[in-house]
């Protein structure tokens, strides 16, 4: 096969039977398979251009060295309090955890460590000498143990996919990561409780469930590579949070190590369950301050088997508005997706793509609409009405029904593959917020002309200017606005005029500054712009209570001096 | 230029994104409840006789007609061809249950569809892939005794004269041939397009031709029988070796060393 030009052609004119088999059988990979069919159809001289597939890729700007965090920010200071990792305390380690391939150490191999000490946003970058894979909650529960005797920090990591510099260490803490702990433990089809390690990958869980006609309730498009449990530990909205709900609402148990090494099992798979205080509540969300979280029970509801996806273009705001009274009102109970997103972020998804725009013509507005329910005739009459309707009305200027899964596919990504389509220049910098739906796009508008005045703004095209434009898109069904600037590089002047005045814009509006991202290392200074000090003050008793000595995920999440 | 009549048939099978299931019996792939679109060889078929009406000058594509043989439902399908652009269909209805047509069959219907539309030109999927048969568009061009192009990549019209680029192992291979023809598209010719709202609302209004398959004289009766349909044996995962001397003895052990 590799011999000759002549061998190569001969591949690719095999190759789309091969795919449509392929994809036929393997349908563990959703999206990678579509795109293999995609690809397959263009020529080959296409061939090589960028593809999105569900992993998040580092390519765009793997080039560019990322900074270390304490040299971008100067003033956060190491904790003296916390030891320094010694040759013993790996020694230690490899004693106590099972597999040799656990332990990632700097000395044995530093170019492994490299993806743990880095986030996703390209952004932040720890020095961590180690990486801990443990395979069971006991080697979890031992190395806390040990971590707490010798007060060594330690920062849990998932899938890594997090955006707010949560889940990558800020000086040399430890990474525990849990992407050996990766079992399904079980399933129950009638109840539809699914029990699992932590470092499960999303998508993962779902193709499992998917076997058994259930769903997770949770949807992102980081699913290829995050885990479960980071989902929960970060309390994940994500895609179908209109439809299924929080994750507060579907986790009925967790199975947590404390910094001690004190197994909580609280792993219930019971619905109803008033028995004092609901201890899980505090582990969701609580993004590895107070314990690390190995395994999750989860209410998953049965998948739908009729699933329609549609696409529009709009005019203004305000016909967005029109259109989301219509669809709750028309497609109530089973619009299970509202998404937004604004023409610029379209722009951008094509610039970097390449790939056709689904309409034919450019609009400021986009709207991705998906229904979800047991019967293909009555969805499909409630969607036809719909469209009639605001077609008819000239709520929405143009759009599209997917007319099978791949399209359907291939519309989601125009709005799953814009946080890599905004990275495509670099970096991003971002806002994950709720805003009342009535100033919902204002904050991208006034946020615009910021930067205009300031002449930061180059577009696509010129690359003397930081800023490639302001975008917005976002949940609108859960009122969640996803602001982000895609820039060339990072810069001070840059934030400079984006904090805090978007914290302070969402103060005013009583909107939340993280919607669904969390705190992590980005937000922790900004947190009281959301809460109030009695609150803020509850908060660090909690996480004093549950880490004495505060060696969970230091110098991130609330401030823990008043 | 002469002037193009262009037939599109096309077929209803299993969304090609959706795993397919055996049914408990053993005896068919279970199609109930299951995700149903036009083959993706056909979409491709529809798109390309659409993009000819828009490539050349108005007028030289007078006709596209979409046929389908297939239970109710088809209707479904029919509606997407003429969402993308194909003015009007015809319907050969068979009941829910019945057994999928073999392409002998298929192809025997498909001519007298012909002798009553006229086209001069037909673009279908070189195959459809539930049955995977790819033999209809062959039959169909014996029994008319009309030039066919298997494979399409490109398709390109000048007067009475069609040039077709074919994917063929180790290359690509141009034939030319004269009206009417038959070309079986495959899957590089084109990206379908999305079907826009106004035109899906449009296509609700377009003409869909009942025939139910007694209307037809010749037919042939299928003559395959299906004894059993199992799944493909699940792939066994792969192991984890510790080191290089784990590998080489792992490889001594499967015999490849």
């Amino acid at each position: 096969m590799m011999q000759s030009a002549g061998c190569r052609t001969l591949r690719l004119v095999q190759l789309p039977c091969a795919t449509l088999r392929a994809t036929r059988r393997a349908r563990s990979t959703r999206s990678v398979s579509t795109r293999a069919l995609q690809n397959s159809r263009r020529p080959l001289s296409n061939s090589v251009s960028r593809s999105f597939s569900t992993q998040p890729s580092r390519c765009y700007a793997a080039s560019k060295e990322v900074k270390f965090t304490v040299d971008n920010y100067p003033n956060v200071k190491r904790d003296a309090r916390f030891s320094q990792l010694t040759r013993e305390d790996v020694d230690h380690f490899k004693g106590i955890l099972s597999s040799p391939s656990s332990v990632v150490y700097a000395e044995d191999d530093a170019s492994e460590l490299e993806g743990f000490n880095t986030d996703w946003v390209r952004k932040y970058r720890g020095k961590s000498q180690l990486v801990l894979k443990p395979k069971t909650v006991e080697e979890v529960s031992e190395i806390l143990k040990y971590c707490s005797k010798r007060n060594l920090a330690v920062v849990p990591q998932g899938g890594n996919t997090g955006l707010v510099g949560g889940s990558v260490p800020v000086f040399d803490e430890i990474v525990v990561s849990l992407s050996s702990m990766n079992s399904i433990r079980s399933f129950d089809e009638v109840s539809g409780v699914l029990v699992c390690d932590a470092g499960v990958i999303l998508e993962s869980a779902d193709s499992y469930l998917r076997e058994r006609n259930h769903i997770f309730p949770l949807d992102l498009g980081a699913k290829g590579s995050c885990h479960v449990g980071g989902n929960v530990s970060t309390n994940a909205g994500g895609l179908r949070l209109l439809r299924y709900g929080s994750l507060h609402g579907t986790v009925l148990g967790v199975e947590a190590v404390l910094p001690d090494g004190t197994i909580l099992n609280d792993l219930q798979t019971l619905r109803k369950n008033n028995t004092g205080f609901d201890l899980k509540q505090v582990f969701i969300g609580s993004e590895g301050t107070i314990g690390i979280i190995t395994g999750i029970s989860i209410l998953c509801p049965r998948r739908s088997n009729a699933v329609h996806t549609a696409y529009f273009g709009l005019t203004s705001f305000s016909q967005v508005k029109k259109a989301f009274i219509k669809a709750k009102r028309d497609l109530g109970e089973i619009l299970s997706a509202f998404e937004l997103m604004d023409g610029l972020t379209q722009d951008l998804y094509h610039t970097a793509t390449k790939k056709p725009y689904p309409l034919d013509s450019r609009y400021p507005f986009h709207i991705l609409i998906e229904t979800s329910g047991s019967n293909a005739d009555h969805d499909m009459a409630k969607l036809e009405a719909f469209l009639e309707q605001v077609m008819g009305e000239e709520i929405v200027a143009d759009g599209t029904l997917a007319q099978d899964k791949s399209q359907a596919e291939e519309l989601w990504k125009w709005r799953e593959g814009l946080p890599e389509a905004c990275a495509h220049w670099g970096g991003t910098y971002k806002y994950d917020v709720s805003v009342p739906l009535n100033e919902f796009y204002t904050l991208v508008e006034d946020c615009r002309k910021r930067f205009e005045e300031a002449g930061l703004v180059g577009g696509t095209t010129n690359e003397s200017k930081p800023v490639v434009g302001v975008v917005g898109w976002g949940h609108m069904g859960d009122s969640n606005l996803h602001l982000n600037v895609p820039v060339r590089w990072y810069d001070k002047q840059v934030e400079k005029l984006l904090e805090p005045w978007v914290y302070e814009w969402i103060q005013k509006r009583k909107g939340s500054i993280s919607a669904e991202h969390g705190l992590g290392f980005a937000k922790r200074d900004y947190v009281q712009y959301s809460r109030d000090a009695t609150a803020l003050e509850i908060m660090r008793r909690v996480k004093k209570t549950f880490d004495p000595q505060g060696i969970m995920n230091p110098y991130k999440y609330i401030p823990m001096d008043a | 230029m002469t002037s193009l009549r262009i037939l599109v048939p096309i077929k209803r099978a299993i969304d090609y994104a959706v795993r397919p299931r055996v049914n408990a019996a053993q005896t068919a792939v279970e199609t109930a409840g299951v995700r149903h679109s036009m083959n993706p060889f056909d979409e491709i078929s529809v798109e390309e006789a659409v993009l000819l009406r828009e490539k050349h000058s108005p007028k030289t594509v007078e006709d596209i007609v979409a046929v389908s043989i297939g239970p109710p439902k088809t209707v479904e399908a029919l509606r997407t061809a003429m969402a993308i652009g194909c003015d009007r269909s015809v319907h050969v209805e068979i009941p829910e249950k019945a057994d999928m047509l073999e392409p002998l069959q298929a192809a025997k219907i498909l001519k007298q569809v012909v002798d009553r539309e006229k086209p001069n030109l037909i673009i279908m999927g070189k195959q459809s892939i539930d049955d995977d048969f790819s033999q209809t568009g062959q039959m169909l061009a014996g029994l008319l005794g009309w030039g066919q192009a298997y494979g399409a990549s490109e398709i390109s019209v000048d007067g009475d004269t069609l040039t077709v680029k074919r994917e063929v192992e180790g290359g690509t291979d141009v034939v030319k041939g004269k009206l009417p023809m038959v070309v079986m598209a495959d899957l590089r010719l084109n990206t379908p397009r999305f079907a826009t709202l106004p035109n899906i609302m449009k296509a609700k209004k377009k003409k869909i031709d009942k025939l139910k398959l007694e209307d037809f004289k010749e037919r042939a009766e299928n003559r395959l029988k299906t004894l059993k349909v199992a799944e493909p044996p699940t792939r066994q995962g792969g192991g984890k070796v510790e080191n290089v001397d784990g590998l080489i003895s792992k490889l001594k052990e499967l015999g490849a060393l």
